[in-house]
């Protein structure tokens, strides 16, 4: 088939608005699958993206169309990840494509991350195809909807789609508009190979399944191919295109064309997405514009509750490592909480994924200790290192200035919660950049904030105080001098190291004496006076005590239950195996995750 | 050949009302009930025909109340023990709520051997019952009080409970304990027990308390009414013998000291534990249940067994160990080379040096008991030998 009827695109939405639902309407109605065959929604294949709405790997499917015209088209639908930690995957799915969908809903309208990545589609100069999806919600208003997408986008959006995926109404508009709108791939079959990564995947028997898309040249099985980033060489043996759900073997892959190929690849280290694929023995003369190494941004402890589960935890990171490349991990161990890893992750909400598919994947309890980011240390010996654990911050006689990522953050929302959203951000540290009325019912506010303000439970707190109502990005604008402390927490004098962290020095009393008074509702009474205190280098900025036990007694004899008695005692017992021990101190293990949310109440 | 000694607990699960603090199995359900619950009862007990074997030393019929039940109910059930060999020297402990006790019931009580009376008063101010939900008054105690000794009742328990919530402060919570235990050591009872409250799940204080709506008293306020009672029950002259039992005249109760010494007991009725042959028992806890199976032709005693534990050696110098503490006398190593062959200091070593260092455990000679610290937070030291 001639490229002239291959239309690659992906679909750009709002966390709700609709995305799994239309991609599900797709492919049913592009005959590949029956009704019956699909599973509910046939894109997000892990339990947790079902959950939370989102869609967490990239993934793609190749779907037949006979149009208006008669023609048969190959709609390639590249999936992405819809949130801001993995903006790099979604920048290489879209780079992949030539048009995307943008699915707006009816009732809604534009949200910040919908305006993020139709920034990222305009970025890699994508086609944008406007589709208002819900129209049959009683709070639908479309017109208003298109009118937002024209003023705010700036895109046509008069003979945008009015659907409804979950309805199943005017879903082959959506595919005329696509045919009509996307441009056909322009690479030629003729030219040096030159294949973009946008996803692959660890399959225990074939190795890493790389996705791509070919822009020139041909693949076939035997095909000597090389990585240029990677500067890896291989020999393909398998290839093929995406059914709904399924890898369709086929051929070859020529350009313009969306598929997969395996070469007993061990190591998804070697598949970095955005690099370039291209010819073992005849090498295009320069790789695809855009590939960056990723690297992570946020990082923090993971601990085995159990301490004899160590050895678990490193077979499950490894095991998620070999399909999530940005996953990072090296051995830590701590005083209060033994043995674990520090990882890194591109963002909190990789971190909260990586966390619940230990947990619920590998059945580990886990004690996470508190997310810092990156900071720049420069040392009055001339050098400059950068930390992510708090342990191994310099004493403060060694440091000359500190430095911490900043970004810019776009929150948008109705305005009457401009109030409290603009007063968040200020407790954050948050510089004032802008206000913009994009209409009448939404405002984007532009802060600068530093990132570990973020990471800590910025967008909890953003949700609450704004009921729900508003959306936020960011981007990281770089790294910016700061009055930066390291605060110690001490359990009956003794520094918990687990429980250090990196502030802002004008944050840190609050923080501090925050986290005193959360602990000592955790740690029980002993037989002996805890004091709790927060210092900042051996200086105690806030301070509260445990009194200790004076009854613990039952003094009721239960008509002679002995075994009611001891089954009490015995609960006791185990009680005290499950806590830490500082010092001579037992700290509940949910103490240190308390810690992680002081703002709750 | 001599029998061995047993005791035996006869539970009664009827209230006429349900006070907030209780978490023990007790109906306020109408009266209709009885019968087949004492039906029941007395199958039970003639069926349990290994009872031949022992000599009865002491009987406790607890509740609940039991003095809800009709007087020839109660009589009927010591008719029916009456099969098996009793002690001349037996104590028969029956628990009473204040205003159940009128002349007639004491007297049949009195007739059927009963020779210990022991009275949940709980508090000496009627706007305190009231709060904790105990449908008497004060009055009416001490109308009771005064017919069972008027029927001759010479040996009688009174419980009173301390660390009671509601109370605007800590010294008005002081006063009013002050006071109950003033007023109910000027007439003198041969015994007293005196519980601190305890929050137990699936009570109604225990709702109230999670919903935030229950004050309760501090550790502190509570440990001062408990001190404040040891000096002052002391210093009139009754013996702290067991963390919450008092006595006078040699008076200790012979039945609760078989549980702590680890002497067999049977229980009979729903929900009642037992210890008998290394196993502890507890029956089952459905009323209707525990009827059914009574009242079929093939009834064997392991259909209203709910729970069976043998307790092996380990468990059994354990329990030896946080049972026999609860007696201020201590528990002693003789006794224990005696019962397991084994050296008690060598066993416990952790744990014995562990809680001496820290002032919770004494050790004299062969003896090993609570210090008064110790006793405040014994299951901190229990939790220990486990």
């Amino acid at each position: 088939m001639s490229n002239k009827n291959i239309r690659n695109f992906s679909i750009i939405a709002h966390i709700d608005h609709g995305k799994s639902t239309l991609a599900d309407r797709l492919i049913e109605k592009s005959g590949v699958l029956t009704q019956r065959e699909m599973q509910s929604q046939v894109l997000d294949n892990m339990d947790i993206e079902r959950e939370r709405g989102i869609t967490i790997k990239a993934q793609a499917v190749r779907l037949v169309y006979k149009a208006k015209d008669e023609n048969e088209y190959i709609l390639n639908l590249i999936d992405t990840p819809g949130h801001v930690d993995f903006n790099y995957e979604v920048s290489r799915s879209l780079a992949a494509c030539e048009g995307a969908i943008l699915v707006v809903d009816a009732a809604q309208g534009v949200e910040a991350q919908t305006l993020a990545n139709v920034y990222l589609a305009l970025d890699n100069n994508l086609e944008v195809v406007p589709v208002i999806n819900k129209i049959d919600l009683p709070s639908a208003n479309s017109q208003a909807v298109i009118q937002e997408i024209e003023d705010i986008i700036g895109i046509p959006a008069e003979n945008a789609p009015l659907i409804s995926a979950k309805s199943d109404i005017n879903i082959e508009q959506v595919f005329e508009a696509i045919i009509a709108n996307v441009p056909h791939p322009k690479g030629s079959t003729n030219l040096p190979l030159r294949a973009l990564i946008f996803d692959c995947f660890y399959d225990t028997y074939k190795g890493v399944i790389v996705f791509i898309r070919v822009i020139d040249g041909s693949i076939k099985k035997g095909t000597k191919i090389h990585f240029m980033a990677t500067n890896k060489s291989f020999e393909v043996l398998e290839l093929g295109f995406f059914g709904p759900g399924r890898f369709i073997p086929s051929e070859e892959l020529n350009a313009g064309d969306v598929g997969y190929i395996t070469a007993s690849i061990k190591d998804v280290r070697y598949t970095q997405i955005g690099d370039t694929i291209t010819y073992a023995d005849n090498h295009c003369p320069e790789p695809l514009p855009g590939y960056k190494k990723v690297n992570p941004m946020v990082y923090c402890g993971l601990f085995p509750t159990d301490r004899s589960d160590y050895q678990n935890l490193r077979d499950a990171l490894e095991k998620l490592h070999l399909n999530d490349a940005a996953l990072q991990f090296e051995a830590e161990s701590s005083i209060a909480l033994g043995f674990g890893f520090r990882c890194g992750f591109l963002g909190l909400l990789h971190l909260e994924i990586v966390q619940e598919r230990l947990e619920r994947e590998y059945n580990l309890d886990l004690i996470t200790t508190a997310p810092s980011v990156i900071y720049k240390v420069y040392k009055t010996d001339g050098t400059v290192t950068e930390i992510s654990n708090p342990a191994d911050m310099p004493e403060t006689t060694l440091i000359t200035k500190m430095e911490e990522p900043i970004v810019k953050a776009s929150i948008m929302l109705p305005p009457e919660y401009i109030g409290p959203i603009m007063e968040l951000c200020q407790e954050r540290r948050g510089e004032y950049l802008g206000m913009d009325y994009t209409s009448s019912n939404r405002t984007t506010l532009t802060y600068n904030i530093p990132l570990n303000e973020i990471i800590y439970d910025f967008f909890d707190v953003l949700k609450s105080r704004s009921k729900g109502y508003a959306s936020f990005d960011y981007e990281i604008i770089g790294y910016f001098p700061s009055d930066l402390v390291k605060l110690d927490i001490f359990v009956n004098k003794e520094i918990v190291d687990a429980l250090s962290f990196i502030v802002h020095k004008s944050s840190a009393y609050e923080r501090g004496r925050k986290i005193c008074e959360k602990l000592k509702k955790e740690i029980s009474r002993h037989q002996f006076e805890i004091p709790i205190q927060a210092g900042i280098g051996g200086k105690i900025i806030a301070r509260t005590t445990v009194s200790a036990i004076r009854k613990d007694v039952l003094s009721k004899c239960y008509g002679g239950d002995i075994t009611r008695k001891k089954k009490l005692l015995e609960k006791q017992k185990e009680g005290k195996k499950r806590m830490r021990q500082i010092g001579n101190v037992e700290v509940p293990q949910k103490a240190f995750m308390s810690v992680l949310k002081l703002d709750e109440e | 050949m001599s029998k061995k000694n047993i005791s035996v607990y006869i539970h009664i699960p009827f209230c006429s009302k349900k006070c907030g603090y209780c978490d023990f199995i007790t109906f306020a359900c109408s009266s209709k009930y009885y019968e087949p619950y004492k039906n029941s009862l007395i199958k039970e007990i003639t069926s349990f025909k290994k009872l031949q074997d022992y000599n009865i030393i002491s009987i406790f019929v607890g509740g609940g109340t039991p003095t809800v039940f009709p007087e020839d109910f109660l009589a009927e059930i010591f008719t029916a023990l009456s099969i098996y060999n009793i002690d001349k020297n037996v104590e028969i402990t029956v628990e009473a709520n204040p205003g159940t006790l009128s002349l007639n019931k004491l007297r049949t009580l009195k007739n059927s051997g009963v020779n210990r009376l022991s009275i949940g008063l709980q508090a000496w101010q009627n706007k305190v019952l009231k709060k904790i939900d105990r449908n008497h008054t004060i009055e009416e105690f001490l109308k009771n009080y005064d017919n069972a000794r008027r029927i001759g009742f010479e040996n009688i328990n009174v419980d009173l409970i301390f660390s009671l919530p509601y109370m605007k402060n800590e010294e008005i919570a002081f006063k009013l304990w002050y006071e109950s235990i003033r007023e109910i050591t000027k007439l003198n009872p041969e015994h007293l027990s005196i519980y601190s409250l305890i929050l137990e799940e699936k009570t109604l204080f225990f709702y109230e308390y999670e919903k935030g709506n229950l004050k309760i008293q501090s550790q502190e306020s509570d440990r001062r009414m408990y001190h404040f009672a040891i000096k002052y029950l002391q210093k009139k002259g009754y013996k702290h013998y067991e963390i919450a039992n008092f006595s006078k005249g040699n008076r200790e109760c012979i039945h609760n000291k078989v549980y702590w010494k680890r002497g067999e007991y049977i229980g009979f009725g729903l929900g009642a534990a037992s210890f008998i042959n290394n196993e502890r028992q507890t029956n089952i806890k459905s009323l209707i249940e525990y009827n059914k199976k009574l009242a079929s032709q093939n009834y064997k005693r392991e259909d209203i067994l709910l729970e069976k534990d043998i307790i092996d050696k380990k468990e059994a110098m354990e329990e030896f160990i946080y049972l026999g503490l609860r007696c201020t006398q201590g528990v002693n190593a003789k006794d224990f080379k005696q019962i397991f062959g084994e050296n008690m200091w060598d066993i416990f070593r952790n744990p014995i040096q562990k809680n001496i260092h820290n002032n919770l455990l004494e050790k004299r000679d062969d003896v090993l008991k609570l210090t008064q610290k110790g006793l405040d937070i014994s299951n901190i030291v229990f939790s220990d030998f486990i």
